[in-house]
């Protein structure tokens, strides 16, 4: 087979316990350095809490795996430090075709919509985004990633926790205050402690191929229902970076994995499907069955579950990885304000809460898209059938058409967080929200609103002129020991003195946030709104901070 | 009454923040309203079905429209 990627191979170290025979008591461990548990050393860095990850293997994840980020996603890498390398390596694309037995029905484009740094998806083999993530957790301090270090016991007492881990020097034992479970669908951690996920199996297999295309190939998705090449299935075909196209082919339940895995069962299938003599080779195959189940909450006294060993989903929508990275910024800052004691641990329930409701989202939408793609009954196939036959002229038919919806973030509408709107304003920027992003300039650079926000709590407070602004009462903005930034979005180009003023060159944050000069946004630090007003009243911020952070 | 071709599902006092959201809503209903169903029976809940929803559109030309379009991918 042929390789397009190194599998970069990571070095073990010694772990200190096991160097100076002493028991460290650690603020939070995170097991597993996969996408999300990486996300979530660099969140917690970020918010200055030094964090060690476990991690079983010595290398990235084989095989594309995960493909697609969308734009949520990608938000949360740039405040990680990676989006910039993501989207550099990542492929673009926006038309998508559907074809249904022998036909194209229709095809689409996202022409994203203007105005927000970030496109609405790239797609990129999982290991590019890992190696960047381990990269950057590597520069960092604070992250002490250990390879090769494979948890195999966990005890919870109310205090804090104790794993003990198994390295190539032998055993040793690690005590935490806290333990972020970031080791995926088969959750080891989860398993340990005796924790129930539940939902359901879907009777099905994919079988999935990484093909290098030696041909120019369009940068499109195609989605088959029902092909002459592959009958009564579906098959999914995406662009991924350096010329890899990833290729999902439903096999049914009867099919054997081990069998079908076999390149000469597989060349076959692909050749059918290209329909010519475009030169290809196979880099990758593999068969997987899914389910769509979640925990019934993610934490756990002193145990904090994030992505896939807190929820799975299927994958006709991309809501895994993208998921999982929105856990660990949720969880992130709401554990920082508990480890200062500046929030009280119930905090921690929010994080559950409001990943549920994602999560219960996602599964939602997921599982329909999964109904729709292999109907589970003659009926639901006639109906299905009806819609891809309507959806090629009509196009309320084409809005039927469920070949896997673009993964979207959770608007959090009913999180005990948000403080309830007292004054009116349109838009979608309601409390629960995650922001939308806008062009800006400060101090003469052009920017993105997204990039001044982040990591903290802010005010943004919307102004004509920034001369007007009363600085001393903005910089005063403490809650109780909770310090709230201010962010003056101003309509004319002025720098306001010692606070950050950002110029609204284009109009278009007044326009997302429906602002008239006065109006205030509580922004939490994993950039949703928690509160907003048509004016500054310090009793009101004050409440809706302690509000924010779980204090009432 | 025009029949009317383009997406037009929504429920009243639902906010949706996603195009998809209202005919997805719809379509599982109905995929669900089928569950458990033997074929006959969901041939038989397909034509109740559109009985109930031909006398509440009432127009008998979108009807005629509508069975035209219908039948012309049949």
């Amino acid at each position: 087979m042929l390789k397009t990627y190194t599998y970069p191979k990571y070095a073990y170290r010694t772990p200190p316990e096991i160097a100076s025979g002493k028991v460290l008591k650690l603020p939070v461990v995170v097991v597993g350095a996969g996408p999300v548990g990486l996300g979530m050393a660099l969140d917690l860095d970020l918010q200055g809490i030094p964090v060690v990850l476990l991690d079983e293997d010595d290398t990235v994840s084989i095989g594309s795996r995960g493909v697609c980020y969308a734009k949520r996603a990608l938000e949360i890498l740039d405040r990680y430090g990676v989006g910039d390398a993501v989207c550099a390596k990542g492929v673009s694309w926006n038309v998508g075709r559907t074809f249904f037995r022998e036909s194209e029905v229709y095809n689409f484009n996202l022409v994203p919509e203007p105005d927000h740094h970030r496109p609405g998806m790239v797609n990129l083999q999982q290991y590019y985004l890992e190696e960047y993530l381990v990269t950057q957790a590597a520069s960092r301090p604070g992250i002490d990633l250990r390879w090769t270090n494979k948890v195999v016991s966990v005890a919870q007492a109310a205090s804090g926790v104790a794993l003990k881990v198994e390295t190539p020097d032998g055993m040793y034992t690690v005590e935490a205050d806290w333990l972020i479970a970031a080791d995926g669908a088969r959750s080891p951690i989860r398993r340990m402690l005796g924790l129930e996920v539940e939902g359901k199996i879907f009777m099905d297999r994919f079988l999935i191929a990484d093909v290098v295309m030696k041909a120019d190939f369009p940068a499109e998705r195609w989605f088959w229902f029902d092909p002459p090449f592959h009958p009564n299935q579906s098959v999914l075909l995406h662009k991924q970076t350096d010329s890899v196209f990833r290729i999902d082919f439903q096999l049914g339940w009867d099919a054997d994995p081990e069998e079908e895995k076999k390149p000469e069962n597989v060349l076959p299938r692909i050749r059918a499907m290209l329909g010519d003599e475009r030169e290809f080779e196979l880099e990758w195959v593999s068969v997987y069955t899914f389910q769509c189940r979640r925990m019934g909450r993610f934490n756990h006294g002193r145990v904090l579950f994030v992505g896939d060993a807190a929820h799975q989903v299927s994958p006709f929508g991309a809501r895994g990885a993208n998921s999982g990275l929105q856990d660990a910024d949720n969880l992130g800052w709401k554990l920082k304000l508990v480890v200062d004691g500046k929030a009280p641990a119930s905090l921690l329930d929010s994080y559950s809460e409001e990943r549920v409701y994602a999560a219960d989202e996602n599964l939602m939408n997921s599982t329909r898209s999964t109904d729709f793609i292999t109907p589970k009954s003659r009926a639901s196939r006639t109906f299905r059938n009806a819609a891809l036959g309507l959806a090629k002229d009509h196009a309320f038919g084409r809005a039927l058409v469920n070949s896997g919806r673009l993964s979207v973030p959770s608007y959090l509408v009913a999180s005990s967080l948000n403080t309830p709107d007292e004054d009116s304003f349109a838009g979608r920027m309601l409390p629960g929200a995650p922001m939308d992003d806008a062009p800006i300039e400060q101090d003469g650079i052009p920017g993105w609103l997204l990039q001044s926000t982040g990591n903290r709590f802010q005010m943004m407070v919307f102004v004509d002129d920034p001369a007007t602004v009363d600085v001393a009462a903005l910089s005063a903005l403490d809650c109780d020991g909770i310090r709230v930034e201010p962010l003056i979005i101003s309509r004319r180009a002025v720098s306001a003195d010692s606070l950050a003023c950002i110029y609204d060159v284009r109009g278009v944050t007044y326009q997302r946030y429906d602002a008239r000069p006065g109006t205030a946004y509580l922004i939490r630090p994993d950039q949703h709104v928690a509160a907003r007003w048509r004016g500054v009243d310090a009793a009101k911020l004050r409440a809706a901070v302690a509000r924010a952070c779980g204090r009432s | 009454m025009v029949l009317n071709l383009n997406p037009n599902l929504s429920e009243a006092g639902k906010r949706y923040f996603n195009a998809y959201s209202p005919g997805d809503d719809f379509y599982e209903l109905l995929i669900g309203a089928h569950r458990d169903l033997s074929d006959e029976q969901s041939e038989l809940l397909n034509a109740r079905l559109i009985l109930l929803l031909a006398n509440h559109i009432g127009d008998i030309g979108t009807l005629r429209e509508a069975l035209a379009v219908a039948r012309e991918g049949v």
